[in-house]
This record gives C-alpha cells, structure tokens and sequence, in this order.
C-alpha cells in the first residue's frame, strides 16, 4: 500500500465521543457566552449577530441543496415562512411565561422545521424530477404560493395568523443561544452528512446523476432527503428570527429572500460548507455597512457578485473547505481555471 | 438457470428499431463479447439492462428473477453493475470518493447514525475506506486516491469507472467499450486487467469492445448486433468466419 493510501487512513484523529461532548460542551457554553455578549454588546451590533446568525443556517441548509446535491432551489424563503409562522403563530396564541419558555421554544422551533420539512417533501417529491431551470423555476413558485397562502390566511381555527397586515406581537425568545445553538447543529449536521461514507451519494448526484444511479444511489431518495433536510433548517431559521424581531412580513419571504441565500451560498462557493458561513457573514455585515449609502446598497451588493464571477467564478472558497479534510485534497490546478467547472458554476 | 438471460429483447425508438429480439445467457466467471458497427444498438442494450430504458418486449432476468420495470439503483442492489462508453465519473471528486459511492448501496445505517455518528456508521466508514484502497490498490490506483478524478490520464479513468463499478459488489459486470482511446500498451493491460477482475472476483463480464484483437483474444463467447440485429452468435473463430459479419463489420474500416 502507497504511503499516500496510509496518511490519509490514520486522519480521523479524535475519538468521536470526545468531539461530540467537546460539542455539547460548546452548545452548552453559547448560553453564558450570550447572556455576556447580550449585557456588552450595543443593540445594534447584537441584531447583526442574530441576523448573522439566521443567515449561516439558511445558507448551510440550502448549500446541502443547491451546492452539495447541486438541485438548483429558489424556494429556501417559502421554507423559512413556514417555519417563521409556525413558531410565531404558536408562540403568540399560547404566551409561555418562566419556566416553560426553553420547552416551548424548543418544541415551536423543531415544529417549525418539522412542518417546514414536511413542505419540503410536499414540493420535492414532485418537482425533483425537474432539472435545472425547470426545478429553479418550480421551487420560485412554491414560494410565491406560500405568500399568497399567508396572505390570504387571517387565522387558522382559533390561532391569529395576520393575513397581508402581517404577524405582530409575538413574544421575543429567541436570543443569542437559540440562535447560535440552532445554527451550530446545522452546521454539524450537514456537515457530517457531506463528509460521510452515506453523504457522499449527495456530491454524486450533483456530479452525474445516470452514473450515480448505476451505481446503486437511490437518487430520488437522496434528493429528496436533502431537500426535506435543507427545508427542515430554513424552517428552525425562520422560526429563531419571527421570536427575535416579534414581527413577521409576509412579503419578506418573498423570491428576494432567497435570491439572497443562493447569494450567499455561490459567493461563498458552491458545495463548501465553511465558504457558506464565510459568505453569510460578509453578505449580513455588509448590507449593514452600507446602509449610510442606502441609495448605493443594491447596487454595491450587485458589484460584490459581479466582481466573483469575473474573479473567483467558483465562489470564495470554490468546493473546498477552509482546513483540508480526510479523502480530499486540494486539487493541483485550482477548479476556479478550469473551463469546465466554470461552465457547471454557469449552469 | 443461468446467471444473466435475456430473450427477445427488443426497443423501439419512435419508428426506429434499436433492438430486435435479441438473446443472451451469462454465467459466472464467463466473459462474452458483443460487437457490431457503429449505431448497431450495443450500448442501447446495456442501457435496457440496466434499466436506463424500458424494453418494448422481452425479459431479462438475473438469478432467475426478471429485472424488467426495475430502476437503475435496484438493478444495481440486484448485481448488474457497469461502465460508460463516454466516461461518466463523478469528475469533481476524489478518486476515493468516487469508489466511496459505489459502497453507498451496502451502507446499513441511515441519516441519523451519520449525524450522531454511531458506532455502526464509524465501523462501516471505516470498513468501506479500507475496501475502496483495497479494491484501488488492486487496479493500481491507490497511488492517485487523493486525485480529483477529472485531472486522471484517459487510461486511469477507464480504470477507475471499472473500480467503482466492482465496489458495488457485482455479479455481473457491463463494460462498455473500455480500451477506447487507449494505446496499444494500455489494452494490453487492459486485457490482463479484465481477466484477472473475472478470476479474483467471480464475475460474469460482458463486454463491449472495437477492437477485434483484444475481443478476440479474451472473451469465450461472441454476440455481433447489425442494425439492431443479431447477425452471428458463437466463439470467436465461428464468428470470424461469418460472412455475414465479414460484411457488416470486417469489412469496414475501423
Ligand atoms: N434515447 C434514444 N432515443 C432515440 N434513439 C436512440 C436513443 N439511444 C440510442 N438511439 C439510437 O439507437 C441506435 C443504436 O445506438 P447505440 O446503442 O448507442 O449504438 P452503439 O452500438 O454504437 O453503442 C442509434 O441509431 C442511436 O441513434
Ligand atoms: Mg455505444
């Protein structure tokens, strides 16, 4: 056996029991870390860490989708409203005061991505047979219909929905904790997915999906998961944010918000996970930064884009991660020169 | 009751017939090869049985068991596995990621066991990593197993399509024109290669090939396709000696 063969065969390094209390460790931590940073840090700058926070976890979910598995999804917003309204709706009808508040968060936020799931299944099972623009162009519609559902919806039986006029007066929970806790699984998640023996079945069908159906990948099935996993998390996400700015506009899922998240998930470059965090800082912050400009701000934020495509095609980090990982390598040749890559970026 | 048996398989593309009523038994260990010209309905043949197309007629049966009307992935888990006459790795990916995919179907843990990483899926990543070096040291791949498969050498492809066909753990392998674009030396070990994978690892192997000397050479049994047509069927010296096949195929440059 090659010396290459063996180096890569001793990678995984630490016991998984360790990494995973290291984790539980850290989830844990981020309470007393946000109760501090929520007593130091100015408002304004707390609410850009939120929105970060919101934003990493709706650009990793969709990377599973659009970057990984490489199903081309605009429908991420329709998503997070579901998600959004599920927990605002609940939060707001049963009020939970002093102990309940952590059970009941927990529970509207999982609900909430439980349902924004089950959506993803509902819109997946058919429109996954769709390729490319086709599927683009489905998942833009189902976002559409989620609006107008929601805003032709006043109540649903006893529960207050709020129609066109929007949700208010939900009671804000959510805090740094929930936010960073929520987006830390997410994180963790996807990426255990895209870096396992079983997840390896997303990046093949995304590369070629007749060959990866001849070699045993059930595609429909892993396309579908992915979508349903992806549309699980911008559900949680959509949830975090209704309990943190205790309203909710039904026009602010619209096909601008999702434009927003594929933003992210190119720019940070397709199929990377820690190129979509990277991203979604940048394209979180930077919006902010320029709102003294507000006039400038879409068009600076166009010109960020347009500078990629003419720069890094292939995104900031193009497929790969900031730290190298066991089974990879960087590729000689960076994919960015490569006409090839170029032109399945485009498409 | 043979391995693989097909009969009377036949497709029609709009009015055009690929393939009309062929058959073809397969056993163990056995390798047969099918030629023809050009547009002759070779790879058409292998993508029924594989169940990228549905067959107008006839049946086609694994351990006795027909596969018709089965997708691509389950005729996969059932052990047909194969090759693509144009290459179709999964370009961006390692050379072991791409044998990886291949060991997707054996997997026995789901989502969850991925995401907590529970014993199961850390003993079967383990167990899958150790078997795509073992399987890429066999075909003399172990050396580029950190490559992306797209900056491979043309021959390296070929022979990295065929590790990731055997990762799935076939009964049957379908190897569609796999020395095209290789140099004379390369078929020669192409050809060794073919029958050492028979030997070590017990499969039936149908193989489509152009070149008449290493087809000749290595497979037992012969099956020529005209048009969509069977025009000989039999060992390589009775096929050579077809006129039929002279003239369909012999005869023209190729
Ligand atoms: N999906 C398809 N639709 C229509 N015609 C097809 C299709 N696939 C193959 N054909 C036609 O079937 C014939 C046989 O093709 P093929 O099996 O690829 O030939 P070869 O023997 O060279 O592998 C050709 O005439 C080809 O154009
Ligand atoms: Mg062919």
């Amino acid at each position: 056996m090659s010396v290459n063969a063996l180096t890569f065969r001793r990678l995984p390094q630490l016991p998984v029991w360790v990494i995973n209390l290291a984790l539980t460790a850290i989830l844990a931590g981020l309470w007393p870390l946000g109760r501090v940073l929520e007593h130091q840090l100015n408002p304004y700058f707390l609410q850009i860490l939120i929105l970060v926070g919101i934003n990493i976890m709706l650009a990793v979910s969709l990377n599973l989708v659009n970057g990984i598995t490489g199903q081309f999804s605009l429908g991420h917003a329709g998503f997070m409203a579901v998600g959004a309204y599920a927990a605002g709706v609940l939060l707001r009808h049963y009020q939970p005061q002093g102990w309940e508040i952590p059970l009941v968060m927990l529970g509207v936020l999982c609900l909430g991505g439980v349902l924004a799931a089950l959506a993803g299944l509902v819109v997946g099972i058919p429109t996954l047979r769709l390729q490319g623009d086709y599927l683009a162009i489905a998942t833009l519609g189902f976002g559409e219909i989620i609006n107008v559902v929601i805003i032709n919806t006043e109540s649903v039986g006893s529960f207050y929905v709020g129609g066109s006029a929007g949700l208010h007066g939900i009671p804000i929970h959510a805090n740094f904790f929930w936010t960073f806790g929520a987006a830390l699984i997410c994180i963790v998640c996807v990426w255990r997915l895209a870096y396992s023996n079983k997840g390896k079945a997303f990046a093949a069908i995304r590369e070629d999906e007749i060959a990866a159906g001849a070699m045993g990948v059930n595609t429909t099935y892993y396309k579908v998961a992915a979508f349903a996993i992806g549309a699980f998390f911008a559900g949680v996400a959509g949830g975090v944010s209704a309990t943190w700015f205790g309203n909710l506009d039904p026009e602010s899922f619209r096909f601008m918000r999702s434009i927003e998240i594929v933003a992210m998930v190119v720019l940070g470059g397709s199929g990377s996970i820690t190129g979509a965090i990277l991203a979604a800082v940048v394209l979180t912050w930077l919006p902010e930064q320029l709102r003294a400009v507000q006039e400038w701000r879409l068009v600076i934020y166009a010109l960020v884009l347009i500078l990629m495509m003419i720069f890094r095609p292939a995104g900031l980090l193009g497929n790969r991660e900031l730290w190298p990982i066991p089974g990879r390598r960087r590729p000689g040749p960076s994919p960015t020169a490569d006409p090839d890559s170029r032109q399945r970026m485009m498409a | 009751m043979s391995l693989l048996e097909i009969s009377n398989l036949s497709v029609v593309f709009g009015g055009l017939k690929a393939l009309c009523d062929f058959d073809l038994t397969l056993e163990q260990g056995e390798l047969v090869g099918l030629i023809g010209p050009n547009g002759a309905g070779k790879t058409t043949t292998f993508n029924i049985v594989t169940g990228v197309y549905r067959p107008t007629a006839g049946d086609v049966r694994l351990d006795g068991r027909s596969i018709v009307g089965f997708k691509p992935h389950q005729i996969n888990h059932r052990g047909i596995a194969r090759t693509f006459q144009n290459i179709r790795l999964f370009a961006g990916m390692s050379v072991l990621d791409n044998v990886l995919v291949g060991f997707n179907q054996s997997l026995r843990h789901g989502f969850a066991g991925t995401v907590f990483r529970t014993p199961r899926h850390q003993h079967e990543d383990q167990r899958n990593q150790d078997r795509a070096v073992e399987l890429l040291s066999t075909l003399g791949l172990d050396d580029r197993a950190m490559e992306i498969a797209h900056n491979l050498p043309y021959g390296d492809q070929r022979r990295l399509e065929i590790a990731r066909a055997l990762a799935t753990n076939p009964k049957v392998l379908l190897l569609d024109e796999p020395a095209a674009g290789m140099n004379p030396q390369e078929k020669i070990e192409l050809s060794g290669l073919i029958e050492m994978i028979r030997q070590r690892f017990g499969v039936g192997i149908w193989l489509i090939e152009h070149d008449m000397k290493l087809v000749m050479s290595i497979c037992q049994r012969l099956t020529v396709l005209d048009h969509g047509q069977v025009i000989a069927v039999g060992t390589p010296e009775q096929v050579r000696a077809d006129p039929r096949v002279c003239e369909a195929y012999l005869g023209e440059p190729t």
